[in-house]
């Protein structure tokens, strides 16, 4: 598949006067492919925002280059904003215009049809309180209008930031069916959110951003099981066979950590060999399955960003990842 | 093309915009309606009272005067002293009173002149105007950038510059038309007031291009105002910047130097003010007289002057123009969007 987004090497320092120069992205390589729901995933602080900040020209880069749809921006910017909906951290409207007006105004700045306003209006829920001031609106509802006016001029790429930021649980299933509908009808989603569960369920591919570099990328499936390590968990009859199993095992070239009534055991080729080596000693297991691993557990693994009972970690606490280079190489 | 469709909506949807449209015309509205209350037409009828009252003035005070010659005549008589302090010399003889201090025309009711106060007027709706397109200039682009929406609108226009020059085009231009046709309605209305409750002049065709001259000056200053608005809230990225620097230049401007330069007796301290400039645009030309100089109590003095022109305010006006655009221009090229 094609790629429509190609980030490659993008360095961006905030420079301060007070306070030095701080590098936000360092090398910060990208690709999504066209029709893929593609997670974008960071700690705090990481450069998701920056990214899509730069990549929409609102923010300059200090290096790299960047590719939409075929074209280098920002220069080609003009070219392909209009096939490029985004939305961009929290959504900001002028709080007196309505929803309606909002999206009118942008509608005309845009050349779209006035016919479209309605049509988004409908689909992220809004048509019955349109007419309301912006002002008067809830979290989730700003949230909603800012996903309608992404998609007002029907983009071929539709980036947005946390869209589920407020969002009831209704809400967020309802962005959720949307997003993948979507994407079946050729449209490409570029989604970064903290909702892991939710990238997990949604996405084709992630990224995964920490202090400006990616530390991860590929299909949804395939980050997982790189990160499974081919580890099985392991239960034996007795608390007795456990620790014994436990040193048959580490003697055998396992590396085992005991988790309450089982064995977590890793770097092992396959899991037959864990029955085989156990079976040879005279020991039978009672339980053998792989270890399931989630995004979650993955993103806090690669990113060093899970909580350490006794420590305050703070929001540059995270993975440093080694340079890379070329487009998403 | 879209773009400024999309503005020009954005303008008049604004509440500021509205808000201070109603007030600007409410308080504009006033100005004709007190002049018409006030002025009367200087009729035969009103000028043949005006006469009668002003004979009876003149001989109420000659009657006055010749109770007050008698009681000093009386005091002299009775060997009285110090009545020169209180009457005057020779019992006040000399400072009688005469018809030509009673004239007729004060007792003539106002009577509105187009002629000579019409360009006046055009100050006052020049200064009204001027700060109404400041504050809606400024709100204009200022609230887009604080509330957000103007990273909304670089996502859908990414070309910084004519986005801001558009916006700016739009303000400028609505402003221009509202200048217009209130300028328009200002003299149709204080026209009529000379016409039907007052006295028009003689309005040959030089009164009437200078007074074209002046309200073509009043509109550039009303442009300009909004242009500096405009700017100055989009370099700052919001309203207060704009608001900010306004009353501070008001405040350090127009007290805070006057009053260094009253305490250090600076020479001409006024070429100093910006207010200055902006009558000598209007006024064509201020002048700036030097009173320290002359010592009346000891002898006559013909105290020195300093002109301001309309060309010296230009140079200075153009300078804050040129200012602002460049930074703005700038601040919107180089700044990221945040």
């Amino acid at each position: 598949m094609p790629a429509v987004l190609e980030i490659s090497g993008l360095e961006k320092t905030y420079r301060s006067r007070r306070r030095g120069a701080r590098k936000a992205l360092d090398g910060f390589d990208m690709v999504v492919e066209s029709g893929q729901v593609h997670g974008f995933l960071g700690p705090n602080g990481s450069g998701k925002t920056t990214t899509l900040r730069t990549l929409l020209g609102l923010i300059a880069p200090n290096g790299g280059r960047m590719m939409l749809l075929g074209q280098e921006v920002p220069a080609a910017l003009p070219q392909v904003a209009g096939r490029v909906g985004a939305i961009v951290e929290s959504p900001q409207f002028f709080p007196n215009f309505s929803a309606h007006d909002t999206l009118s105004l942008l509608a005309d700045a845009g050349g779209v049809q006035k016919q479209r306003v309605t049509e988004v209006l409908e689909l992220v829920g809004l048509r019955d309180r349109a007419a309301e001031r912006v002002r008067t609106y809830s979290l989730g509802m700003k949230q909603r209008l800012a996903v309608a006016s992404a998609l007002l001029k029907k983009p071929d790429l539709l980036i947005l930031d946390e869209p589920a930021n407020g969002l009831d649980p209704g809400g967020i299933r309802e962005m959720r069916t949307l997003m993948r509908g979507l994407a079946e009808s050729g449209m490409t989603v570029l989604l970064s959110s903290h909702i892991l569960g939710e990238v997990q369920l949604i996405c084709d591919s992630v990224t995964i951003i920490s202090r400006g570099r990616r530390v991860a990328y590929g299909a949804v499936a395939e980050v997982l099981a790189q990160h499974a390590g081919g580890g099985v968990t392991v239960r034996m009859e007795s608390a007795e066979d456990q620790s014994v199993a436990a040193e048959i095992l580490i003697a055998a070239g396992a590396r085992v950590t005991p988790d309450h009534d089982r064995l977590i055991v890793s770097n092992v080729e396959k899991p037959a060999w864990v029955t085989r080596t156990l079976a040879e000693r005279g020991y039978y297991v009672s339980e053998l399955a792989p270890v399931k691993v989630d995004l979650e557990s993955v993103f806090l693994e690669l990113t060093q960003t899970a909580p350490v009972a006794g420590q305050a970690r703070q929001v540059d606490d995270s993975a440093v990842a080694p340079a890379q280079g070329g487009w998403g190489l | 093309m879209s773009l400024t469709k999309a503005e020009v909506r954005r303008l008049f949807k604004r509440r500021v915009t509205r808000i201070f449209l109603v007030i600007t015309l409410v308080g504009l509205a006033i100005f004709p309606i007190v002049f018409a209350l006030n002025s009367k037409p200087n009729s035969p009828e009103a000028r043949a009272a005006a006469q009668a009252q002003a004979d009876q003035a003149y001989r109420q005070a000659q009657v006055e005067f010749e109770r007050m010659t008698a009681e000093c005549e009386a005091a002299k008589a009775r060997g009285e002293t110090g009545l020169d302090d209180r009457y005057g010399p020779n019992c006040g003889a000399d400072y009688g009173p005469r018809p030509e201090y009673y004239p007729a025309e004060q007792f003539l009711p106002y009577e509105f002149n187009f002629q000579e106060e019409f360009a006046p007027s055009l100050a006052v709706l020049s200064a009204i105007l001027a700060l109404a397109a400041f504050v809606i200039g400024a709100s204009f682009v200022g609230a887009e950038w604080s509330t957000g929406g103007m990273m909304n609108l670089l996502l859908w226009r990414p070309r910084r510059l004519p986005v801001l020059f558009t916006k700016l085009g739009v303000l400028l231009g609505s402003i221009l038309g509202l200048t217009a046709v209130l300028g328009a309605l200002w003299t149709a209305a204080f026209w009529s007031i000379g016409r039907y409750d007052g006295d028009l002049g003689k309005l040959t065709a030089g009164v009437w291009q200078s007074l074209g001259l002046t309200g073509l000056r009043g509109a550039t200053m009303v442009l300009l105002a909004a242009t500096v608005g405009f700017c100055l809230a989009s370099i700052g990225r919001h309203t207060a910047m704009a608001l900010g620097v306004g009353i501070g230049a008001v405040v350090v401007s127009e007290i805070g130097l006057r009053v260094a330069f009253e305490l250090l007796q600076v020479r001409y301290g006024d070429r100093y003010v910006l207010s200055t400039y902006l009558i000598a645009w209007f006024d064509k030309s201020i002048t700036i007289t030097d009173w320290r100089a002359c010592q009346f109590a000891q002898t006559a003095c013909e105290p020195p002057e300093y002109v301001v022109t309309w060309q010296h305010a230009s140079v200075l006006l153009g300078v804050v123009l040129v200012l602002s655009v460049f930074g703005a221009a700038w601040s919107m090229r180089r700044r990221d969007v945040a």
